[in-house]
């Protein structure tokens, strides 16, 4: 993954905080999305081209992805631009607040781009219409190449600053690719950018690979891969491209992901008919048995803080959700529903475990307290599972199949997401068919 | 129309009483025996005459049928005759479970009949094991019976 670094210029107004207007309520999913005005973004340059990219284009563009991450929240309601009558560079200098309010926009998005010094130097303006106040004003400096990353960035700051919480849209999914029929599947590891865009093949498919999840940098990247038919847990660096074999085990290693502080990958290993949780610490290579029951114990997943794991064990019969320390002690089931249970994943604001839950022959995505107290099931399906939460908490993103016919007809693999409110449940669009998603931390931190 | 969709009707209800009977007197109706263990020969192949080359299993378990034991003891027998043969037991599981935890039920699955060869004396040195999950199944439908011919544990010569 290319480094880049944003430069922040310059708040060039002071930012008020606290008291303005506007605040989108975040409780209960799009309800009442808030009408927002993106307005284009005004190109400030004579010359068409930089390179291969047409500056003329990029304030449409930029302003369409802002506007399609905010739709795509929810929570927002992005107004048609036929019926803005301001234009773009005035309405970035002083927008007439009246004309905004006339179709109903509550917030207004304005924006100024140029081309300085082979740098592209992009300025946005939040404002609050009913308040006829500023809100934010940012600017950021970076190659013209990565206006997408400009956008979602933009997109973050303004979803922060309307709903309290930390965006998610400056971010990547990780995911398998899936092609061909049913009973010879192929499957590569694949990357895009959280809308969707850029879409990277990262494997070959010439072997089965499944479960990629991101390190806390986004940097690493560890899946189960089946190369010489040897099912093993490996480490992709994904700049340079080179990847290796998690530890020496005499076996099956599966079901790996980070630690929070990225230090270990935790998974785990079969062995003689019986899975146990493991974990490897990737600099000393030293290697720590953390479950020693004679049942299958998989799907290990960290606490924000580091200090427990909850996993997917079937020691009490069928498959239910645990908890235990970090050192393997104090191991607690957590799950005592009807139905079974797998996939447990904390979310990274530490206070609810997702899952998968199957009951009378239907699966279900949902969530529980860390300590299996207030269940909710957010949605309902014919096969569903393996949930990944988005860097804020706020939503998860998962994989649906559907049901095939007689000769597998009919069956696809789709990414999912869904606000842990329940509410809009979307398809991601992806190129091929895709399972296994696993979401990135924000980018630029 | 209306008479039309009567006869739509009445055909089902006979279809499925037809069906009905055929399910209570039980022979070879759908293959799927007493526990949901897959109990015909469709997807079966043979190692030598007679030598079936795989087990069934009961949704989310590893156990052994009786007809699963018998299956394996021939399979022994085949592997004491042919002592130069090394074998690949593959574990699967149907595509109604998650995938990391079907990982593990597949290794169980392999493990459970490694076991049995194991106990017929055949030395551990002669077989390897992988699971597949359910990444790999024989029958791509979604129906009960592509199910129960997907929980299986399939024993391959190694190359």
């Amino acid at each position: 993954m290319k480094k880049i670094i944003f430069i922040l210029i310059a708040c060039f107004f002071k930012i008020n905080f606290a008291y303005s207007l506007i605040e989108v309520d975040i409780t209960r999913g799009n309800l009442d999305p808030l009408p927002i005005a993106v307005s284009p973004l005004h190109v400030d340059i004579q010359s068409d081209n930089y390179q291969d990219i047409k500056v003329k284009g990029l304030g449409d563009l930029i302003s369409l992805v802002v506007e399609k991450n905010f739709k795509s929240t929810g929570l927002f309601n992005p107004l048609n631009k036929d019926a803005f009558v301001q234009k773009p560079d005035i309405a970035h200098l002083k927008p007439r607040f009246e004309d905004w309010s006339l179709i109903t926009a509550q917030a207004l998005v304005t924006g100024k781009i140029l081309i300085k010094d082979e740098k592209l130097k992009v300025e946005f303006r939040l404002w609050d219409v009913a308040a006829n106040k500023e809100m934010i004003a940012l600017a950021f400096t970076t190659t013209p190449a990565n206006w997408r990353r400009v956008a979602h960035i933009i997109s973050d700051k303004i979803y922060e600053r309307l709903t309290g919480e930390t965006g998610y849209f400056d971010t990547r999914i990780i995911y398998v690719s899936e092609t061909g029929e049913k009973t010879q599947r192929v499957k590569k590891l694949a990357i895009m950018d959280q809308d969707g865009a850029n879409t990277k093949y990262l494997t070959l498919g010439n072997e089965l690979v499944l479960t990629p999840r991101f390190n806390p940098s986004n940097q690493l990247v560890t899946y189960l891969s089946y190369f010489r038919n040897l099912p093993r847990v490996y480490l992709l660096d994904i700049e340079t491209g080179i990847q290796e074999v998690v530890g020496n085990f005499p076996g099956m290693t599966f079901a790996p992901r980070f630690s929070p502080d990225g230090k270990k990958i935790i998974m785990s290993f079969a062995k003689d008919g019986n899975s146990d949780i493991y974990t490897m610490d990737i600099e000393s290579r030293l290697v720590e048995r953390l479950s020693e029951d004679s049942s299958i114990d998989t799907s290990p997943s960290y606490s924000p803080d580091g200090k427990y794991i909850c996993f997917n064990s079937d020691r009490s019969g069928l498959q239910q959700i645990y908890t235990m320390k970090s050192d393997g002690t104090g191991v607690k089931r957590i799950s005592f529903g009807n139905g079974i249970y797998g996939t447990p994943v904390w979310s990274p604001r530490g206070d609810l475990i997702a899952f998968t839950k199957m009951k009378s022959g239907k699966f279900y995505i949902g969530v529980m307290r860390s300590d299996g107290t207030g269940e909710r099931l957010l949605t309902e399906n014919f096969y569903q599972e393996a949930p990944s939460w988005s860097p804020n908490g706020r939503l998860l993103v998962f994989y649906r199949e559907t049901k095939s016919g007689k000769k597998g007809e009919g069956f696809t693999a789709k990414l999912w997401s869904i606000d842990i409110t329940g509410y809009n449940e979307r398809q991601l669009k992806t190129e091929t068919d895709a399972s296994d998603p696993s979401w990135s931390s924000l980018l630029s931190k | 129309m209306k008479f039309n969709t009567k006869i739509k009707n009445l055909l089902i209800v006979i279809l499925s009483t037809l069906a009905l009977s055929a399910c209570s007197t039980g022979k070879k109706s759908s293959g799927v025996g007493s526990g949901d263990v897959y109990t015909g020969n469709d997807t079966v192949q043979y190692l030598a005459t007679g030598v079936k080359d795989r087990v069934f299993f009961a949704t989310n378990s590893s156990q052994l049928t009786t007809a699963s034991r018998d299956t394996l003891r021939k399979q022994a027998t085949y592997l004491r005759k042919n002592k130069n043969l090394n074998v690949v037991l593959e574990g699967h599981a149907d595509e109604r479970g998650t995938r990391e935890y079907n990982l593990a039920l597949g290794e169980k699955r392999a493990n459970a009949a490694r076991d049995y060869l194991l106990t017929y004396g055949i030395s551990g040195k002669r077989i390897s094991v992988i699971s597949y999950g359910k990444e790999k199944p024989v029958n791509s439908a979604s129906t009960p019976l592509a199910w129960s011919q997907n929980r299986r544990a399939v024993t391959i010569k190694a190359k």
